[in-house]
């Protein structure tokens, strides 16, 4: 089944409904003013952008913030765990999906990062730049934040198979190293960010570092294994 | 269980679909004294909240437009019942507020306990439209009920060596499962403070409605404060217990990080969180960070006095 066509196509709407998820609601599906209404094949609009964020709790650029951010994080999580899950179930055909798990994680941080840039700093289009860099310098939550979703362009911009060749496969696997990182930051960046209650992040941070141990005890194994051996042993990747 | 309903009424005219479809839960949350009561039936989408008649309107009020009843009741920050906005709305449905005693003790000539219906009749009840201005960032415009804090603190008479006020709220595992510093990472019960000059400000409100009724659950029912010009939490709610003491006591939010909330927490834009900025606020439900962040929360004509002299950077 993991290598059938379709099942690729589903796993794109799967990590698609997230977004469509929000989108409905923001379009008055499921209670609030109804934005968009479809009669008789005909498609009429009963208000602008301002009604349809209306509809995401009495605090839309809250709601859009933590929504993009919370499934920012939870995407690099599923990033982390095909190899594992891959190698843990045998089911080698799960790579198949990595990559555009990983691009739906860079999806929805860039997302997450136009939410603060058009709701909180659009407002002041000349002092956008200014302070959006005082903001990254000046509060650590949002240095951590800008530093795991930075890491990953590099990561985005050479998930294509010709990147691959360009790089050669260990460095290209060097480099995408990078996602360990971008995890750690994103957990950080949240952990920092909450007033009191840190179960969730604290909850994401659990699932990262675990999914990293499991790397660094695969690789003492690797290392510390014989040659002969080395075949049976998971990869690091 | 008889409910009368006035001859001329359908119950489907004065009550929320969302009532009469959940009756039986309806009823369960209701307590038996309210029911008795003239008008119970209120026009709130599904709460058990009752009409507070004869309100005084206060020169006090603000002008500016009020949020909606609904958002007012579906957005709230109140750790006992939840961290999330939506979960005090959920979670404090069926919260008891009858019976109430509000025990007011320590550096007073007359220690006392109030019952909800003293406190109710204690002076006369003033729609207070206040802005109200979370250290989160947003604020709303609110139609409060109550009068001012000094009556209460008149009526027990402060000693000469009451010099702070302290607050406390209601704890109670069983309906709060949430009030744990595991489950939402505050110490409990939750404890507030003012200064006995900023207590008896006419501005600090002791509140007991908004828009017209008692106060719904998850805003704090069935008493609690309003304290305009410093940042929402120092408004203190569900209040059991008010003590005139000596020393600045201690405040929930400065316990779990004294960094961030200090025991003034006046409104001010050019002192900043140290994770984000004041400067500036999003008055809801507006999805922009776009409207500036006033010093004292606009109050400042009337309490900046009460700071003269004061280094606001180092008492935030």
């Amino acid at each position: 089944m993991l290598r059938n066509r379709w099942t690729k196509v589903l796993v794109f709407l799967l990590c698609l409904a997230p977004l469509g998820w929000m989108v409905a609601r923001a379009l008055g599906f499921g209670g609030g003013q109804t934005i968009i209404a479809i009669q008789g094949g005909k498609v009429t609009f009963n208000g602008g952008i301002e009604d349809a964020l209306g509809n995401l709790t009495a605090n839309p650029l809250e709601y859009v913030t933590h929504f993009t951010g919370d499934w920012t994080v939870r995407f690099i999580v599923f990033t982390l765990a095909v190899t594992p899950l891959r190698k843990l179930l045998h089911l080698p055909d799960l790579i198949r999906f990595r990559k555009m798990i990983g691009l739906f994680a860079f999806f929805y941080g860039c997302l997450h990062l136009s939410t603060w840039l058009f709701l909180d700093k659009l407002f002041d289009p000349a002092g956008m730049l200014q302070g959006m860099l005082k903001d990254v310098v000046k509060r650590p939550f949002i240095t951590a934040g800008s530093a795991a979703l930075l890491a990953m362009l590099p990561l985005a911009i050479t998930s294509t198979t010709g990147w691959i060749r360009r790089l050669g496969g260990k460095r290209w696997q060097r480099l995408h190293r990078l996602v360990y990182f971008s995890g750690i930051a994103a957990v950080v960046h949240y952990y920092w960010l909450v007033k009191s209650d840190v179960r969730l992040p604290l909850m994401y941070g659990a699932m990262v570092a675990v999914l990293l141990a499991y790397r660094m005890g695969a690789w003492l194994i690797s290392r510390s294994a014989k040659p002969a051996q080395k075949r049976t042993v998971p990869a690091v990747t | 269980m008889l409910i009368k309903k006035p001859a001329d009424l359908r119950y489907s005219e004065t009550t929320p679909k969302s009532v009469y479809m959940n009756r039986r839960k309806f009823l369960a949350s209701v307590p038996a004294a309210a029911l008795a009561g003239r008008e119970l039936l209120s026009p709130s989408r599904g709460l058990a909240t009752t009409k507070l008649p004869d309100l005084v309107k206060s020169p006090l009020s603000t002008d500016e437009k009020q949020n909606t009843l609904d958002q007012v009741t579906h957005y709230n920050n109140y750790y006992e019942f939840g961290t999330q906005k939506d979960q005090p709305a959920k979670y404090a449905a069926n919260f008891k507020t009858d019976p109430w005693t509000v025990s007011v003790e320590g550096e007073v000539e007359k220690k006392r306990k109030f019952s909800m219906d003293e406190i109710l009749k204690l002076a006369p009840l003033e729609e207070r439209i206040y802005r109200h201005r979370c250290v989160e960032r947003w604020s709303i415009v609110v139609p409060w009920i109550g009068y001012s804090l000094s009556a209460l603190l008149k009526a027990v008479g402060p000693t000469s060596k009451a010099k702070y006020v302290a607050f406390e709220t209601y704890w109670d595992l069983k309906q709060m499962p949430m009030a744990t510093p595991e489950r939402s990472g505050l110490q409990y019960p939750y404890v507030e403070g003012l200064r006995l000059d900023e207590a008896m400000h006419p501005l600090a409100l002791l509140c007991v409605g908004m828009f017209g009724e008692t106060l719904p659950p998850q805003d704090g029912a069935p008493v609690r404060l309003v304290v305009p010009w410093k940042y929402g939490f120092k408004s203190i709610k569900s209040i059991v217990k008010i003590k005139l003491v000596t020393s600045e006591p201690p405040t929930t939010w400065n316990i779990s990080n004294a960094h961030e909330y200090g025991f003034y927490s006046n409104v001010n834009p050019n002192v900043d969180h140290p994770r984000w900025s004041q400067a500036k606020e999003t008055r809801l439900p507006s999805p922009f960070a776009n409207r500036p962040t006033q010093i004292f929360n606009g109050y400042g004509d009337q309490v900046a006095s009460l700071y003269a002299g004061m280094d606001l950077k180092k008492n935030y």
